[in-house]
């Protein structure tokens, strides 16, 4: 079995602040980590890998520092490293992104492809589902417990806002996971030890076949108009009073500002 | 001196601190409070191999530097300096020497237990009247053709009672002094072999210390280790490799006290702080340039000694100021400080006190 993780590497959001001018993150001093949803991700895949044996590749698309949370994946068991960096893919929306990743995705071979939920900084959840309409296969979300037949089959308990659903997905599949669900293992010793021997595959867009309008910037629909700090509410005002005069209140209220 | 850690130490030093604040912190009160060796915590350990750090991949180990190991430690201790020294005792004072003296039937008869973390290692030599003064060793071994006959005991052995494998230290000729010294390997179940009185101490409670006992204890013949009369040569170079770890243990504490200082002062005290950190400091630079030296090979005895004694005094005072600063709240076992004060003490005295340490480092000077 081919599994490949997606993982990112995101700013550690615990310890981030938002510059109150600008409303964009201050990532100065702010140490990286590899994106917690990424992290479960990578533990389903090599608790497969040991109950059933599988090859684990792990892709991030990004910067050559992302090269800090490959080799913590491969000190953690997985067995090939991918970096896909290149500055045609800089700016890159979801999109963009999953475009790219989709691309090389197909160079590579799946039979499972696993994303985290969602990564902490920007919180959408989109590439993961992307990526599998790019790649045309079945995905499934949320990914809360799955079984897995030895075969080919995942029964998947996925997580709902208000319960759960049982889904069942043959390979090729991508499933996105929820890191609550995959508390991943340390590092081992030995693994950090030899992952500095192994090689980090370097692929650019030269590496995919991929539509160069597609990428970057240029193939990003999403335009950041402003982003701001949410502004603090201040307490709210408690009237306790009959329903009828309450209605009055409320609505002179609204007149007020001028919201009916 | 290059004290600038290698990209593996790094990323070492990242497994190791989420480790220790999520696996070993959490237990840290508890195992001091009910006296209780950390067994569950050994076994994760294991499996991230933690017990084998510096031991090479051939023997089943890790293949990790001295460095490594000597972060671990103090890492573990700035939490717990139970755990600290568990994995000090096993890997110094048991793997290490088997490492250094054994045959290659003994180490692979050994090291792949003990660095899996399967085998819990110890190390006997102290007895009630051979501490500091090693060579007044009482224990006697014989030789019984096929085997040897131990008799005797030792005294404060750390994991005694949960090690399955012990280097023990006996008299083979009295009349030849230290020369008649000799090291064996022994195993929890060898004939003889037993257990005896589990001390109460001060600090690190958690960590087992009792007394072995050999009455008649057989061992095997080719559990010599090392060569006949050898064992006094083998203590003392187990010894200074063994006093980096605790080296690494006392300022793993002194560390560990400085946090929960800083967690709990406010400014007013930021000069005597100021004094602290850089004590601190200066202790971890001597610390590592110790494990430096061991992982080049180089001559470290007195090295070694200079980070076990400065560590283990800045420890000391780290932990009695913390207390201090803590005001009332710190003398009462609701914060740490309390008991890292009682951990402190014994990173003087045991593998060697501080006026040991002393004694190797001037005698360094004059010879």
């Amino acid at each position: 079995m081919n599994i490949v993780v997606c993982i990112k590497q995101v700013p550690d959001t615990t310890e981030v602040k938002i510059d109150p001018k600008t409303g964009t993150l201050i990532r100065e001093g702010v140490p990286s980590i590899m994106n917690p949803d990424d992290k479960g991700g990578l533990e389903l895949a090599l608790r497969l890998k040991d109950e059933f044996g599988a090859k684990v590749t792990v892709i991030t698309m990004g910067l050559p520092q992302a090269e800090a949370i490959l080799r913590e994946s491969l000190a953690m068991g997985a067995d090939r490293a991918i970096l896909l960096t290149d500055r045609k893919l800089g700016g890159a929306d979801t999109l963009a992104t999953s475009y790219a990743l989709s691309g090389a995705l197909r160079e590579l071979g799946y039979d499972l492809v696993i994303t985290g939920r969602q990564a902490i900084d920007g919180d959408t959840a989109q590439v993961g589902p992307e990526l599998a309409e790019h790649l045309d296969i079945p995905q499934v979300t949320y990914l809360e417990d799955c079984k897995f037949d030895g075969k080919k089959t995942f029964t998947i308990k996925k997580q709902l806002e208000d319960g759960y659903q049982m889904v069942q997905v043959d390979m090729p599949c991508l499933v996105s996971v929820l890191a609550s669900s995959y508390k991943p293992r340390y590092m081992s010793v030995s693994g950090i030890v030899e992952c500095f021997d192994k090689e980090i595959e370097t692929w650019t867009v030269d590496n995919i076949k991929v539509e160069e309008e597609k990428l970057g910037k240029k193939g990003s629909p999403t335009n950041v108009k402003k982003s701001f700090a949410k502004a603090v509410k201040g307490q709210g005002e408690v009237i306790e009073v009959e329903p009828e005069e309450a209605v009055n209140i409320i609505v002179n209220k609204l007149k007020e500002k001028h919201i009916i | 001196m290059d004290f600038s850690l290698t990209k593996q130490e790094n990323l070492f030093l990242q497994m190791i601190r989420e480790f220790a604040e999520n696996e070993v912190k959490p237990l840290a009160a508890e195992i001091d409070e009910q006296e209780r060796f950390p067994m569950e915590t050994v076994e994760k350990m294991a499996k991230i191999g933690i017990m084998g750090i510096p031991i090479p991949k051939q023997y089943g180990g890790q293949g990790g530097s001295t460095q490594m190991y000597s972060m671990a430690v103090e890492e573990l201790s700035r939490v717990c300096a139970t755990t600290g020294v568990v994995v000090s005792a096993h890997t110094s004072l048991c793997a290490e020497p088997i490492l250094m003296f054994g045959t290659e039937a003994q180490k692979q008869q050994y090291l792949p237990k003990l660095a899996s973390g399967e085998w819990i290692g110890a190390f006997g030599l102290t007895e009630p009247n051979a501490g500091t003064d090693a060579a007044m060793q009482q224990t006697t071994a014989i030789d019984a053709g096929d085997k040897w006959i131990l008799n005797g005991s030792k005294i404060f052995i750390t994991n005694a009672s949960y090690a399955d494998v012990y280097v023990v230290f006996a008299m083979t000729d009295k009349s030849l002094g230290t020369k008649g010294i000799s090291a064996f390997i022994v195993e929890k179940g060898f004939k003889g072999f037993s257990i005896g009185k589990k001390e109460k101490k001060l600090g690190i409670r958690g960590s087992a210390t009792c007394e072995l006992v050999f009455e008649n204890c057989e061992v095997p013949k080719e559990n010599l280790l090392g060569k006949e009369g050898k064992g006094f040569k083998i203590a003392m170079m187990t010894l200074d490799g063994g006093r980096l770890g605790i080296a690494s243990q006392a300022l793993g504490i002194a560390q560990g006290a400085m946090d929960e200082t800083v967690k709990y002062v406010k400014e007013r005290t930021q000069f005597q702080l100021a004094d602290l950190e850089t004590k601190i400091n200066a202790a971890r630079f001597l610390v590592r340039s110790a494990a430096e030296r061991i992982d080049k090979g180089l001559p470290h005895s007195k090295d070694a000694a200079m980070a076990k004694l400065y560590a283990a005094e800045v420890a000391m005072e780290m932990t009695t100021k913390a207390i201090q600063f803590h005001g009332g709240y710190g003398y009462t076992r609701e914060y740490p400080v309390e008991r890292m004060f009682r951990d402190a003490k014994i990173t003087e005295i045991y593998e060697g006190t501080s006026e040991v340490q002393r004694m190797v480092i001037a005698a360094s000077l004059l010879k």
